[in-house]
């Protein structure tokens, strides 16, 4: 029998095993991030500081966060109505729309960069060659199977039919009953979707690259051709960088209101 | 000018017609049930009413106003839902406030009203908390006042006490009929629970396969129901068919015997009827020598009363007996089935759709 609140040494070990599958290799980055690129020396923040001094740096994470908030914002306004409407009025459709958003799962990203690439060609360059368009696009699409299914499950945890019509009863229109009763009561899955999503921009590499945006990745992957130590750095710091946009998602996500548990028992 | 005023209104859905047609008038604060099994209509009527729906043909008309064509939120009409209709992320205060909100009305003018209907419900001191750290009860009691804060022309109720607990359910309906009372507000209250439909109402609607069967006070649809439908499915009912024998005298042929009905009296001689006597005006007499005779099947205490079923020919009836007069009776004793002439009721079967019987959980 195990004692309330101690852990039995099975599930210890397991524990610790699972801990030294991901910190390893953190640690080995970390080991190497703190290496002089001359002498190969430890310790030293030299690697840190180069990176922090590159412009580029600073540039391409701006960039990289831009673009991922712009994905997120398209994604929410496109996905939250959509999946309101599917759940409230054809709730028939829905293993349709689930079946859509598996699509970009099967087909490959360097497919679908040059599939994309070749549709919008012949649009405005505003869109077609600023990362701010052509780019969010792509990533609009790559966000849909994330955001999709954290929106689903958040909307089959709540009444909508009940919600939607206890609201209309009280004046409410349309508008009013999305913004005041039913994203509230999906706030965490909507956050879910957003997390998702900027990790998956924030690291994604392939589109970028092909179509010749210098974002954070592809700078990311340049230093790593070039110079090895700062290149552990630099993933440290975009780890560290990615984890701190996530808390501010998450505090900025919760508004003033207190986490209210979903659903009335 | 009736308050509300449904005019022939219809829904069809692909092959089923959930609504046929049902008129009603419903006068300036008054309470009328929607009552019947379910898929009966009242809950499409309702929802009709409420404007989540649009009927396939027909009228609903407020204080002589059509609004079949005008969008649930311009209705002004307040719903109470069999549950889980609080706003979850909201406190029970601002689920009252929401529609104060919507039609923006002052900071304190809204707090002002909250807290008034919320001491009207008797939750004054529960207004900081949410949804689920209430009671179902409790909740239903915000959603009331909720449904009433907006001062709307018409409450509509659907099955708000389904998902309570038996005692809870009779408190809060009396509640209910109390709050209803005092603010003189015209209701609809959807149940197809009959005790709950008779004990609040000023009038019942009873509803079978889309129609209206008999509207009435709840006496009327007890003591007098208009169909064997409404005979079957409020309260229980001893039905027997009979056949009319003597116009003058008023009496029934029933499995051999002869019965006595002052309704029988003035009807067509041979006229196929159904009988209908209330199982509490039954009364059994021991050894019996001649008259309606059976024998005692069973007992089955009900607390007040036992019920003693009999069976006489090919038809079963049941008495509700005291304790005392019902141990008098042993299952398998011989008895007379006796009931004072005024108290049967006949309803004719020769213009009847065929009467086809109702499974017993109803």
């Amino acid at each position: 029998m195990t004692p309330r609140g101690r852990i039995s040494l099975s599930a210890a070990i397991w524990l610790l095993l699972g801990l030294a599958y991901f910190l390893i290799p953190l640690l080995a980055t970390l080991l190497v991030s703190l290496r002089s690129d001359q002498t190969a020396k430890c310790c030293t923040f030299a690697n840190y500081a180069y990176i922090l001094d590159d412009p580029e740096f600073w540039r391409t994470i701006k960039l990289s966060f831009i673009v991922a908030l712009e994905t997120i914002a398209l994604t929410l306004v496109l996905l939250v109505p959509t999946v309101y409407w599917v759940h409230l009025k054809v709730p028939r459709l829905r293993p349709l729309i689930g079946f859509l958003a598996l699509v970009p799962f099967v087909v490959a990203p360097i497919i679908l960069v040059v599939g994309l690439l070749d549709v919008y060609r012949g649009t405005p360059q505003w869109f077609y060659g600023e990362p701010y368009g052509f780019l969010v696009a792509a990533y609009v699409i790559l966000a849909f199977p994330y955001m999709y299914f954290s929106l689903d499950t958040g909307f089959r945890s709540i009444d909508v039919h009940t919600l939607t019509e206890a609201s209309q009863s009280l004046g409410a229109g349309w508008p009013t009953t999305l913004l005041r009763v039913i994203l509230p009561n999906i706030r965490a899955a909507a956050l879910a979707g957003s997390f998702l999503t900027l990790a998956i921009v924030m690291g994604e590499y392939t589109i970028a690259s092909l179509s010749q945006f210098n974002v954070f990745s592809v700078y990311v992957q340049y230093i790593n051709q070039n110079k090895a130590n700062p290149a552990a750095a630099v993933t440290l710091l975009s780890f560290g960088i990615t984890w701190a946009a996530m808390l501010a998602l998450l505090f900025v996500g919760r508004g003033r209101q207190p986490t209210a548990a979903q659903g009335a028992g | 000018m009736a308050a509300l005023e449904l005019k022939q209104l219809t829904r069809r859905f692909a092959d089923v017609t959930a609504l046929d047609g049902i008129d009603l008038a419903v006068a300036s604060g008054e309470f009328v049930s929607f009552l019947g099994p379910s898929g009966c209509g009242k809950t499409t009527a309702l929802r009709l009413i409420a404007g989540f729906d649009r009927p396939s043909s027909g009228r609903i008309e407020i204080d002589g106003k059509d609004i079949t064509g005008t969008p649930p939120n311009r209705r002004d009409i307040g719903m109470v839902f069999q549950a889980y209709s609080l706003f979850p992320n909201m406190t029970a205060e601002r689920n009252v406030e929401f529609g104060l909100r919507v039609r923006k009305q002052s900071r304190a003018e809204r707090a002002m009203r909250a807290r008034e209907l919320l001491e009207l419900v008797g939750l004054a001191d529960a207004a900081k908390r949410y949804p689920h750290q209430l009671s179902g009860g409790m909740q239903q009691r915000v959603a009331l006042a909720r449904a009433l804060a907006i001062e709307p022309r018409l409450l509509l109720l659907d099955e708000p006490l389904s998902a309570l607990d038996a005692k809870v359910r009779v408190q809060l309906r009396e509640e209910i009929r109390r709050i209803q009372t005092r603010l003189g507000i015209t209701t609809i209250y959807v149940t197809h629970d009959q005790e709950e439909a008779l004990s609040i109402s000023d009038r019942v609607a009873v509803l079978s396969k889309g129609r209206i069967e008999q509207v009435g006070t709840p006496a009327e649809i007890y003591g007098s129901p208009a169909t064997p439908f409404v005979a079957q499915f409020v309260g229980t009912m001893n039905r027997v068919e009979s056949i009319v024998s003597l116009t003058e005298t008023g009496k029934v042929m029933a499995d051999g015997s002869q019965l006595d009905v002052e309704a029988a009296r003035g009807r067509r001689p041979g006229e196929r009827v159904l009988l209908l006597v209330r199982p509490e005006t039954v009364e059994l007499q021991a050894a019996a020598d001649g008259g309606h005779v059976g024998s005692v099947v069973s007992h089955t205490f009900l607390g007040s009363v036992t019920r003693v079923r009999v069976v006489a020919g090919d038809s079963e009836w049941t008495a509700d007996l005291s304790g005392e007069r019902a141990a008098a009776l042993p299952v398998g004793s011989r008895v007379a089935i006796r009931f004072p002439a005024a108290s049967a009721k006949l309803l004719s079967l020769d213009d009847a759709e065929p009467f086809e019987a109702l499974p017993d959980d109803l």
